[in-house]
């Protein structure tokens, strides 16, 4: 009965936190802005094969009559060297450069997140092994710790995405078993302790609903990171692999015509600094809603 | 004496956490692949070559034994060779890291002398334009992929004012008008030392680019973090006692709440220079500077398998070592850290 209670209680506690955070973004021009570019983007990279003008192109194919055209009405952002339209590569590479690294990041907390409730939780030896293997994760500089793991495992866009989610789970266990030590006194974990509720189901419906605010604070903040980092892989090379678009391979494929086809390199690395810049702004204001820092 | 008990026991564990690297690496050496030999000897083994390779590597060994073989060689220095070069991979990597070391150092000092004055700057004028502009520039500098702002400065400088050099670490006439001799392989030292003012103003131009690429992120962290660091302190009420006293602003700020703040700034300092050190990579590639960051990215091209691996190792020690130093010159500045 009281389980009932308690859990109608923090669902509407939830959903007023959740209206005034979309009130505080609502307010804030920047915020507003920002939510409104990873909207647009994430539905590009969605339906990108209806947008992109070009869309076979944008997936690879070459057409070699238009190599390396300037930004015109005809191709916006100009063509590369194998003559495939540069916006519609754009647009489709926001799949790999956009959508997978949200999946990384989904991934690392639902890896990272149940492990933290649990050493935080359990305490102890449970907690004291965790803790250490996660010292050990985070004792690689985390871009490092993936590349290694992409040479081990083989290069390519879904073994880059699994390095990421292993350098980077680490970051969560530590986040929510903090969370989690202050929940952890709290008198509805208490009570339900008392009434011989299973610990399982406690860390599953009392304490984990609840490390979700500081979770999403933190993934926001971390998104910009591993877009930087996915990018990055992609232009050493040790991500996508053409002809698939991805925006730092695309930038790593025009960097040898800079200084002449400017463009080839530049809207792809607009594209990554616009979608980082967003990120980074919207976890800024989330962060002063919530202000994960006082967990730790 | 509870400082050294405090450095006695960080040392202990800077340890442990070193063995634990190791081991990480180890397994993503010989256990991970599927076929670990013929990742040693490259793309092109032979059978008879796996055979030889396996035995020597004592892949068909326990693995226990193996990590033993394994960690013996790693404390003699033995980190194999490379399969590109030939050469011993710890050589390898001697051999480059002053290259790496000047980009990182200076690169590092510049985001300190430019981030820390902003944040503070940025902390006193709160709200008003001058915050708004520190605020942009910070997170405009976090948000710049590093390969991108490379390429920026690049047409910007080199081509659009031809006012700095494209690339490379100096002129390639420069080893036949005025060579450097070299003594420690940081040619701004060595040209230093041995008063070869070409060689310096040449290098010192090469260095530019690179160097403000790789501290655009550190920067903008580093400001951000003082800001932060700032407005707490500056709220205190030793702050408004000593403002309700007449004490000049300068004064509160700098010495007084400087000084309280300085203790997370050094934190993210150090954090900052491991973003730095896999910035390196990034920045060493587009402006062909022969560092650790050119040669790990041709490793990972050429699938160069004992290079990785030491390559892996090398950077981690090296981030477990600023770890270390950060939180000992923490524990100097501020007493009640080693008392926790």
């Amino acid at each position: 009965m009281s389980n009932i209670q308690t859990t109608s209680i923090e669902t509407s506690q939830s959903t007023r936190t959740f209206r005034h955070v979309l009130n505080v973004i609502a307010r804030d021009p920047l915020s507003l802005a920002s939510a409104i570019i990873l909207v647009v983007f994430i539905l590009m990279a969605i339906f990108a094969k209806q947008v992109a003008p070009y869309p076979e192109e944008g997936a690879g194919r070459t057409n070699v009559d238009n190599t390396m055209l300037a930004p015109s009405s005809e191709h916006i952002f100009g063509t590369d060297r194998l003559g495939r339209d540069m916006l519609s590569r754009v647009i489709v590479g926001a799949r790999s450069a956009l959508i997978v690294p949200i999946g990384v990041v989904a991934f690392a907390v639902l890896l990272g997140a149940p492990l933290g409730a649990i050493a935080g939780y359990k305490g102890g030896w449970i907690d004291e092994i965790i803790m250490r293997i996660t010292d050990l994760f985070l004792a690689f500089p985390s871009l490092l710790l993936a590349m290694a793991i992409v040479s081990a495992l083989g290069r390519g866009l879904e073994n880059a995405a699994i390095a990421l989610v292993i350098s980077w789970w680490p970051w969560y266990t530590r986040l929510v078993r903090g969370v989690t030590i202050s929940l952890r006194r709290r008198y509805f974990v208490e009570a339900a302790q008392a009434i011989g509720v299973s610990d399982w189901v406690i860390i599953l419906r009392h304490i984990l609903p609840n490390t979700i605010s500081p979770i999403l604070v933190q993934a926001t903040v971390d998104m910009g990171t591993v877009i930087l980092a996915m990018g990055g892989l992609a232009f050493l090379g040790l991500g996508t692999q053409p002809p698939n678009p991805d925006w730092g391979l695309m930038v790593s494929e025009g960097r040898s015509f800079i200084l002449d086809q400017w463009w080839i390199a530049t809207f792809p690395g607009i594209a990554i600094f616009i979608v980082v810049l967003a990120f980074n702004l919207l976890g800024d204001t989330l962060r002063d809603i919530f202000d994960p820092r006082q967990y730790r | 004496m509870r400082k050294l008990e405090f450095l006695i026991r960080r040392l202990i564990t800077s340890l442990f956490v070193l063995i634990g690297v190791s081991i990480i690496a180890f397994f993503l050496a010989r256990v991970v692949p599927s076929n670990a030999a013929a990742l040693y000897i490259g793309p092109k083994a032979r059978p008879e070559d796996i055979e030889r390779v396996e035995k020597q590597l004592g892949l068909d060994k326990p693995l226990p034994v193996q990590y033993s073989i394994y960690m013996s060689e790693l404390i003699r220095g033995d980190l194999g060779t490379s399969i590109g070069s030939k050469r011993p991979v710890l050589q390898e990597l001697t051999e480059r890291l002053p290259a790496t070391l000047e980009l990182l150092i200076t690169a590092m000092v510049l985001a300190s002398l430019v981030g820390v004055p902003l944040g503070v700057l940025s902390a006193r004028a709160q709200g008003n334009f001058l915050d708004v502009i520190v605020r942009t520039i910070s997170i405009v500098g976090v948000s710049m992929p590093a390969f991108f702002l490379g390429l920026i400065l690049q047409i910007l400088f080199f081509r659009n004012l031809d006012l700095l050099p494209l690339a490379g670490r100096v002129s390639g006439d420069l080893r036949f008008t005025s060579p450097v001799e070299q003594i420690t392989n940081f040619i701004i030292l060595d040209s230093f030392l041995t008063q070869n003012w070409v060689a310096l103003k040449d290098a010192f131009l090469h260095l530019i680019l690179p160097a403000v690429t790789l501290a655009a992120y550190p920067t903008g962290l580093i400001a951000r973090m003082t800001r932060a660091a700032m407005l707490e302190v500056l709220e205190q009420d030793y702050i408004r006692t000593a403002r309700a006293y007449g004490i000049r602003d300068m004064i509160v700020t700098y010495l007084y709440a400087l000084k309280n703040a300085i203790s997370p700034t050094l934190t993210v300092i150090g954090l900052t220079v491991a973003f730095a050190l896999t910035g390196t990579f990034f920045v060493e590639i587009i402006f062909n500077w022969p560092g650790l960051g050119l040669f790990t990215v041709r490793s990972l091209l050429n699938l160069d398998y004992p290079a990785i691996m030491g390559i892996t190792l090398f950077g981690a020690t090296g981030y477990v070592l600023i770890n270390l130093i950060v939180d000992l010159s923490q524990a100097w500045i501020d007493p009640r850290i080693s008392l926790k």
